[in-house]
């Protein structure tokens, strides 16, 4: 029996604290986005796609908009295509530093979000170590700022669950007949909550997860998934695995005995993928721990289409954006 | 224009249009970019493409993410990748529509077509001009010209088979 504690998360979101008047207002999580919501962030995302043949890479929608990035915990990847996104729809950027800016001189959080404000800001991009954090700056900005979260502790992802099942869509089509594996360390993946959420409010015909009981959290059955142990039964005939990263960073303690058993026993290597289905994809939301998580030549396999999650996340957080500054069409959720 | 007068057979204004274009085109050696804006335009770029006989692909351009009207929502959910199958650069590009009103959604397809490129000549085409121009557009080639419509009163393509102009009264395109 898995006796790990469930990890941290905030209360329960209410829909209103992201969709005013059938618009999304900011994004905070999947949970209660909605699939008609959902699936209309997808086609836009789909309509951005397109732009990448255009000469000029640049579309006018948030001209006069000014995005800050508020980075409270490292990334690079993410920070990248967020302040990227916002170049692209013509937006003012600023990216900063929390981590050796006011907040370390003793200004509190509260002090520097006003500060922003006056900046005459217009959308938080939020990136914090602690669960609920992006939902903490949401409640108390200016009316008219929005925020997206980036990712908050173990709590949510919601762009990158997005992107991940807009490359789903894109290379397997419907996903009510699909079975999705997504494996690893899903106890510390903020990633792999938001996935899980957005598959099933997508309705995808089966969501495995597959790890050790150590780095699954306590009754994730609750979430609507099948749960395995054993690579060999969890990846059969599936038609999309998805790779967690291996969370060494916010793990305190004994987790796995190692690093080398891990990936004897989890790992993903060209034998065990061809346990899934012949065509199925490899996805990793990145960084990838070669050699740890999944091999190089899977990592690098014809399989997988881990470089064009981080194109394909461009054109998600461009939907994102446009949408809760209500410059792209909105469904009434 | 009275309501219930008839309005002309679409076929013979493309045909009309066709062959005012093929003077520019053969300046221009025979080669131009077609493109069509969603949704009425590209309808009639087709049966342009077809008349002229021209040898590359055609265009189509969705203009939503390029109008002026943006912050004041409205827009339908909707849109359609722009695809421009060739580059524009110092080509000829004959810009499609179905109709000219206030000359905004050409405006921003012009917008869109330079971010794309920057063509040696641009040809604007409509198969109907109704007037009430908003800004110092006007098209090169017209299949049929209104000066007379109330403002209550807007021409609608439908299509694609066949290709059928009607007038409709805006009371009654609302419900």
């Amino acid at each position: 029996m898995n006796t790990h504690p469930a990890p941290h998360r905030p209360g329960p979101l209410p829909t209103s604290m992201q969709v005013e008047n059938g618009q999304l207002r900011h994004l905070l999580t999947v949970e209660g986005l909605g699939r008609p919501l959902i699936e209309q962030i997808l086609d836009n995302a789909e309509s951005f796609a397109g732009m990448n043949d255009q000469g000029v890479k640049k579309l006018p929608l948030l001209r006069g908009k000014t995005v800050a990035n508020l980075f409270f915990e490292a990334s690079t990847r993410t920070r990248t295509t967020f302040e990227l996104a916002a170049k692209r729809l013509s937006a003012d950027v600023l990216s900063l530093n929390m981590n050796a800016s006011a907040t370390t001189k003793g200004e509190t959080l509260l002090d520097t979000l006003r500060n922003l404000e006056a900046m005459q800001c217009d959308m938080f991009v939020v990136r914090h170590a602690d669960s609920g954090a992006a939902h903490f700056i949401a409640r108390h900005v200016a009316p008219h700022i929005s925020v997206i979260n980036a990712g908050d502790g173990r709590h949510a992802h919601p762009t990158q669950a997005l992107l991940d099942v807009f490359t789903i869509r894109r290379h397997k089509g419907e996903l009510s007949k699909l079975r999705v594996a997504i494996v690893g360390d899903v106890l510390h993946s903020r990633v792999a909550r938001s996935q899980i959420h957005a598959l099933n409010t997508l309705a995808t015909g089966e969501v495995r997860v597959i790890g050790p009981r150590t780095l699954l959290p306590a009754a994730v059955e609750q979430l609507g998934v099948q749960v395995y142990h054993s690579m060999e039964q969890g990846l059969k005939d599936v038609d999309v695995v998805i790779m967690l990263r291996l969370q060494k960073e916010r793990m305190q303690g004994a987790f796995i005995p190692s690093e080398h058993e891990y990936f004897l026993r989890y790992g993903l290597d060209a034998k065990r993928l061809a346990l899934a289905h012949p065509e199925a994809i490899v996805m990793h939301p990145g960084p990838a721990n070669r050699g740890v998580e999944i091999a190089s030549e899977v990592a690098d396999g014809p399989q997988s289409v881990i470089l064009q999650q981080v194109t394909y996340g461009l054109s998600v957080r461009m939907a994102v954006m446009s949408m809760v500054m209500g410059v792209s069409p909105q469904v009434r959720a | 224009m009275n309501p219930s007068s008839a309005l002309p057979d679409v076929e013979s204004l493309l045909d009309h249009m066709a062959d005012a274009l093929r003077v520019p085109l053969a300046e221009h050696g025979g080669s131009a970019c077609l493109i069509g804006i969603h949704t009425g335009g590209i309808w009639v770029a087709e049966g342009l493409h077809r008349r002229l006989g021209l040898d590359q692909a055609m265009g189509t351009l969705d203009i939503t993410y390029y109008r002026d009207d943006l912050s004041r929502g409205g827009l339908h959910p909707h849109i359609r990748p722009s695809r421009l199958p060739w580059s524009v650069d110092d080509q000829l590009v004959i810009l499609v529509d179905d109709v000219l009103h206030t000359g905004r959604t050409v405006r921003a397809a012009l917008n869109e077509i330079f971010d794309f490129g920057r063509p040696a000549r641009v040809l604007f085409a409509t198969l109907v001009d109704r007037g009430g121009h908003e800004l110092p557009i006007s098209a090169d080639v017209i299949g049929a010209r209104y000066d007379d419509l109330l403002p209550t009163q807007r021409i609608k393509l439908s299509g694609p088979d066949p290709l059928m102009l009607t007038l409709v009264e805006r009371e009654a395109s609302a419900q």
